[in-house]
């Protein structure tokens, strides 16, 4: 049961964690580049901007999802588990969804950058 | 890519390096939370190792928006892979703990992800809506070539 319960963890960490990098992405390419917005606009204002996008605010709340869901694994399963397993599939599902719901251009560097670290991953666990 | 946004990818490793483990440590030390007792998982948060894991998380929160904000995802994610690379290299010299050969191929083929991705552009697609559209085009159009 436990074990069920830590796979169960694993998978709602990456649904989560994949939806959260995706909203935060595009929030963050909706607001522009920060460095360059701080020098030109100052900080509190940059701040403003970020903190006001509803992608933001959304994208936040998928990441405290799957921080809580991390709680939740690590409680009932090994960090050298629930770590490595979450992390290696989010590699390979957020290409997916930057392609689909980004429009990134992911070309084969991209994905084999993405499955070269999502094997890497799983070796640093075994 | 400029020496500012490399320190701000080191950033999103270091931060989040320290603050995952910080939060695994205060986790072993409180056990198993049943569903059951729901409100333990918010109270855990102020256990001090969690709380200061929780800060070093912040400071990774930080670095990752804005890298986010002048790079793709899927140039972002393998870039900052390097956490994996730093973690395994502390438990060895630092824990001195044993690093199997499998791990240390582990750390090969991330590297080789990290130096696949860091060869190409880091924007590949200009989104519609950036707000800087007007004053930053240039240099946006600018970093999408290879």
């Amino acid at each position: 049961m436990k074990q069920l319960y830590a796979w169960g963890a694993v998978a709602t960490i990456v649904t989560a964690s994949t939806a959260g990098d995706v909203l935060l992405s595009r929030a963050m390419k909706q607001v522009g580049d920060v460095g360059e917005l701080r020098r030109r606009l100052g900080l509190p204002t940059v701040l403003g901007r970020v903190l006001r996008n509803p992608c933001f605010l959304l994208g936040v709340t998928a990441m405290a999802a799957a921080f809580y869901a991390m709680l939740f694994g690590l409680s009932w399963a090994d960090v050298s588990l629930v770590i490595p397993a979450s992390t290696s599939l989010t590699f390979v599902t957020n290409a997916m969804a930057a392609r689909i719901f980004l429009h990134e251009h992911v070309d084969h560097r991209r994905w084999m950058a993405a499955l070269a670290v999502a094997g890497g991953v799983i070796l640093l666990a075994v | 890519m400029t020496l500012r946004k490399y320190l701000v990818l080191a950033g999103v490793s270091i931060f989040a390096v320290t603050g995952d483990s910080l939060v695994s440590a205060g986790m072993k030390r409180v056990g198993n939370i049943s569903l059951r007792h729901l409100p333990d998982i918010i109270l855990v948060v102020f256990r001090p190792e969690v709380a200061l894991g929780i800060l070093f998380l912040l400071a990774f929160f930080a670095c990752y928006m804005t890298a986010l904000s002048w790079a793709d995802l899927t140039y972002v994610l393998p870039a900052t892979s390097v956490s994996f690379i730093l973690l395994t290299l502390v438990a060895k010299f630092v824990l001195h703990e044993n690093v199997s050969l499998t791990r240390w191929l582990g750390v090969l083929l991330i590297s080789i992800g990290v130096g696949v991705v860091t060869q190409g552009p880091e924007l590949t697609h200009r989104p519609r809506h950036a707000e800087s559209s007007d004053r930053l085009a240039a240099p946006v159009a600018a970093r999408m070539d290879p």
